[in-house]
């Protein structure tokens, strides 16, 4: 009951943020949004037992990923007058047409699908996937350590390459 | 308990409003929340799969996804910076660099 209950609240937010992020004419609006639905998201996965994700996320993307966003519109300024005029004369609705098939090919599926292919559907035993620290960290650093050794290399060089592109303009001159 | 089918449908929504904001935005920084909200639709249905068929490895993707968003946007945003530079603007419509 009152993971329905939260369920609702915060999915309603988490459909504002994002709805925010689009429509809003100021990035930092945007921003705002996404960081409604950044927590939003976090809460769900707290309501899903998902602890330690629901940190990190806390942590990395409210904290992290969205200071940096925001100090990228600080520093290349909020262009407000963001042009909305219609240039490709019909692509978009191409586009928007197609999006409304695959939204109702995807409902369809879901309503009038087989999901035979999914073993037990429903959680058996809720407490056997709390996500505590513990518990993520021994697949983790079991079956998956090659992956976590490689996300560390793939860190160092995102670090890299972004000190290389901030340097771009001195090296040129 | 709320059936992990309500959250995939809360997932897909949130991608879906990724995705037009995507198509639709021409800032290139309103693009780039764009597909992190697209991506954080896609770690709430692992979340819940996880939960639903009792299985751990749903987190540790989510762990691994944050860690390649986390390192996305730092690139990311340093490339829309390094544009910024040269031209002055973060609309997605008037970059030709390219261009051969």
């Amino acid at each position: 009951m009152v993971e329905a209950l939260l369920f609702v609240v915060v999915g309603l937010v988490a459909l504002a943020g994002a709805v925010t992020v689009v429509v809003a004419r100021n990035p930092i609006h945007s921003a705002l949004g996404l960081l409604a639905t950044l927590l939003g998201v976090a809460v769900l996965y707290v309501v899903q037992l998902a602890h330690l994700v629901a940190a990190v996320q806390v942590i990395v993307y409210a904290g992290a990923v969205l200071t940096l966003f925001l100090f990228v519109i600080m520093l290349i300024g909020v262009d407000e007058d963001e042009s909305r005029e219609e240039e490709l004369p019909f692509q978009r609705w191409i586009v928007g047409g197609l999006s409304i098939v695959v939204v109702l090919f995807a409902g369809g599926l879901t309503l009038f699908g087989n999901f035979e292919w999914v073993p037990a559907a429903t959680a058996t035993d809720p407490t056997a996937t709390i996500g505590t620290v513990e518990a993520v960290a021994r697949p983790l650093f079991t079956n998956w350590v090659l992956a976590f050794e490689a996300t560390a290399l793939l860190l160092t060089i995102a670090a890299a390459g972004a000190i290389a592109l901030a340097h771009y303009r001195r090296r040129e001159s | 308990m709320v059936d992990a089918g309500w959250y995939m449908a809360l997932a897909g929504a949130l991608f879906f409003i990724g995705t037009v904001g995507l198509l639709l935005r021409r800032n290139a920084l309103v693009m780039f929340m764009c597909i992190e909200l697209m991506l954080n639709a896609v770690n709430l249905t692992l979340i819940s799969a996880g939960r639903a068929l009792n299985d751990l490895n749903g987190q540790v993707a989510v762990f691994f996804i944050l860690v390649v968003a986390a390192a996305e946007v730092v690139v990311g945003l340093a490339i829309i910076v390094a544009i910024f530079r040269v031209r002055s603007s973060a609309s997605v419509d008037e970059l030709s660099e390219l261009r051969g």
